[in-house]
């Protein structure tokens, strides 16, 4: 079989770790690695690897268009505010990594499937991806939760500079996304970045404030979606709770990564990088091989 | 800014010793009280800042609004200012709607070595046209010249100063006065500092910054803040005067509002308990303190060894979630202990 190719664009830590998923993915295989910095330690993992690099961002699809068919964006909220309108006018199912709420919101154990008939979805962010899911189980036994709170504690040294400079926009998605998928009528989203040596494992911790909440019903959802979300994030795992104490819940999930380009700590990349992979892996599934043949 | 100037934290950092339940009133009275005593600014929220009210910090007794349009009305002469976590609060939630309230300087502070998550804030709010200056928390963890470094880039981004938060009280004068050398000879900003109580050295060390160089001392009235508490304004005023310093506050008007204001409004005289001192020496953000105290009575472990256990651990204000971790791995060693002593 032929494999689908994509674009990278962006060779951060996210776009670097993504491009090391696609390259095993049976499916995908990448048609172009490109940013904007020669010297950066992804471009050359990238060549080492035998891709085709370019460092002329954006303008190496549009120059070449044929090079890709699927586009993941891993820049940064403004620069793919600039992207995104050459991407939907080349035609290119486009998934972007960065906080920028540009396309439709996508967390792909809740809504893989509506999204893959749109032509930009949004990723949301890592914090976004961990926590998204557990709101949503909670809600299922529970619709009437009055508030949910998701704090994302991401080691230092796996936050990147593009990261660092959309902290704003990071928060305001993660936040904003608690309340599309779960409809709770108020939410919060708080970031923290920690800088401990060793550095620590991306942690999240989910509350809930519930009225005589049913813990043992919200205890089996959320191992349930934890179960489906172990499916493409492998390293994502319970580690406390749900727990109940004046009728707040509290659980708390960890990511292990894969430590495909920065070490194991960094699960806040292989949570989004491999949602975006499973999100392309079904699109090219369904909506290109299935064509061809 | 050529003399020395007074950052007033009292209902910022005070919120902490009352679990973020100050009330309209006592925001109401207090800044009636202290207006026009000659602070430069009083800052009014929530501990950890805007948007910081949350089931991980603790939640406000009433919303960022409320107590910044409060504080607003009593407020003629003196500025009003804000603090803001970047990760906390956001520039659309918190920062445009607190500015809208009246807001007319924000420190924008990030843990001493992040400081590249302060950019977006710093920027709005100079474009907005206010004040912004920079805040690194725990500086002690820094080497001065990774300090200045981030300081660096707090100047860049557009803040009129920086200021060295000493979050843990973990200061000696010794330390204080090399990083605020250091900084005041190498930025073109003003630098100041915040300090805690934990090792009795508040006000020792806000002295020693000024005679290093400093022109901002953020502190509280009567050392409302939390843990062992801050650098108590009115004390360093008044050895300032002692020392024929400049700063311009009315000495007998801020300490009228000390006796008869935040006395009232404080839970408890502030003072350096046995937690309060272990914070210190293990160099953990004091506003960890009720925290650490409920988990250590929920899980029936020393609140001291917690603190021990949090400095090896190097957690950062905003990791309040991980005391539960910390007080239950504690429990089931003493647990595990015991069972082997049978």
């Amino acid at each position: 079989m032929k494999k689908v190719k994509v674009g990278i664009i962006g060779t951060g830590n996210i776009g670097t770790d993504l491009l090391i998923k696609v390259q095993r993915s049976d499916i995908l295989e990448c048609g172009i690695f490109a940013g904007k910095n020669p010297d950066s330690s992804g471009i050359k993992k990238a060549k080492s690897m035998g891709v085709k690099v370019s460092f002329d961002s954006i303008k190496a699809i549009q120059d070449e268009p044929d090079c890709c068919e699927i586009v993941f964006d891993a820049t940064s909220a403004k620069v793919h505010s600039f992207n995104a309108p050459i991407l939907k006018q080349l035609g290119k199912f486009t998934i972007d990594l960065t906080p920028s709420q540009i396309g439709k919101m996508c967390v792909p154990v809740i809504n893989l499937a509506e999204c893959l008939n749109c032509d930009n979805i949004n990723l949301v962010t890592c914090g976004g991806q961990a926590v998204v899911p557990i709101a949503c189980a909670i809600m299922k036994v529970h619709p009437e939760t009055e508030y949910i709170e998701v704090v994302a504690s991401i080691a230092s040294k796996s936050a990147g500079s593009g990261t660092r400079a959309n902290i704003d926009e990071y928060t305001q998605a993660t936040k904003d996304a608690i309340s599309i998928f779960t409809g709770v009528p108020k939410a919060k989203a708080i970031i923290v970045l920690n800088p401990a040596e060793p550095p620590i494992l991306m942690h999240n911790t989910i509350y809930a404030k519930i009225e005589k909440p049913k813990i043992e019903e919200i205890a089996a959802q959320v191992m349930s979606m934890a179960k489906k979300i172990q499916k493409y994030v492998p390293g994502y795992k319970v580690v406390l709770g749900p727990v109940v104490e004046n009728n707040r819940v509290t659980t708390m999930v960890e990511v292990v990564g894969l430590g495909d380009f920065l070490p194991k700590y960094s699960g806040n990349l292989d949570i989004i990088t491999c949602a975006a992979v499973n999100a392309a892996e079904e699109f090219a599934k369904r909506k290109i091989l299935k064509l061809r043949s | 800014m050529e003399k020395v100037v007074f950052f007033d934290s009292t209902l910022r950092d005070g919120s902490h010793a009352v679990r973020h339940q100050l009330s309209a009133e006592n925001i109401l009275n207090y800044c009636r009280g202290i207006d026009g005593a000659g602070l430069y600014v009083v800052i009014v929220g929530h501990g950890n800042g805007l948007g910081a009210s949350s089931l991980q910090v603790g939640l406000s007794a009433i919303s960022d609004k409320e107590m910044l349009l409060t504080a607003r009305k009593g407020l003629k002469k003196t500025k009003l200012g804000a603090f803001l976590i970047p990760g906390f609060g956001t520039i659309k939630d918190d920062l445009e709607p607190a500015i809208d309230s009246g807001v007319e300087l924000v420190c924008v502070a990030s843990h001493c070595t992040e400081a590249d998550i302060t950019a977006q804030h710093i920027d709005y709010v100079r474009k907005r046209g206010k004040e912004a200056y920079g805040v690194l928390m725990m500086y002690h963890m820094a080497s001065k010249e990774r300090l200045l470094v981030e300081a660096k880039k707090m100047q860049n981004y557009g803040a009129l100063g920086v200021i060295l938060m000493d979050s843990a009280g973990a200061s000696d004068p010794g330390m204080v006065e090399e990083a605020v050398k250091f900084l005041s000879k190498n930025l073109s900003v003003t630098v100041g500092f915040h300090g805690h109580n934990n090792l009795g050295l508040a006000v020792a060390n806000s002295l020693t910054a000024i005679e290093s160089g400093a022109k901002i001392i953020d502190g509280t009235v009567r050392g409302f803040g939390a843990g062992a508490g801050n650098c108590q304004l009115e004390v360093l005023a008044g050895l300032l005067t002692k020392l024929k310093i400049e700063t311009g506050v009315d000495l007998y008007k801020i300490m009228d509002v000390s006796d008869g204001i935040v006395a009232k409004i404080m839970h408890k005289p502030q003072e350096i308990d046995s937690v309060a001192l272990i914070s210190g020496i293990s160099g953990v953000f004091s506003g960890f303190a009720t925290h650490v105290r409920r988990a250590a009575e929920r899980f029936g472990v020393d609140p001291r060894d917690i603190f021990v256990a949090l400095g090896k651990k190097k957690m950062v204000a905003g990791q309040e979630d991980f005391i539960v971790d910390v007080a239950l791995e504690l429990a089931n060693k003493k647990a595990k202990d015991q069972d082997l002593s049978f």
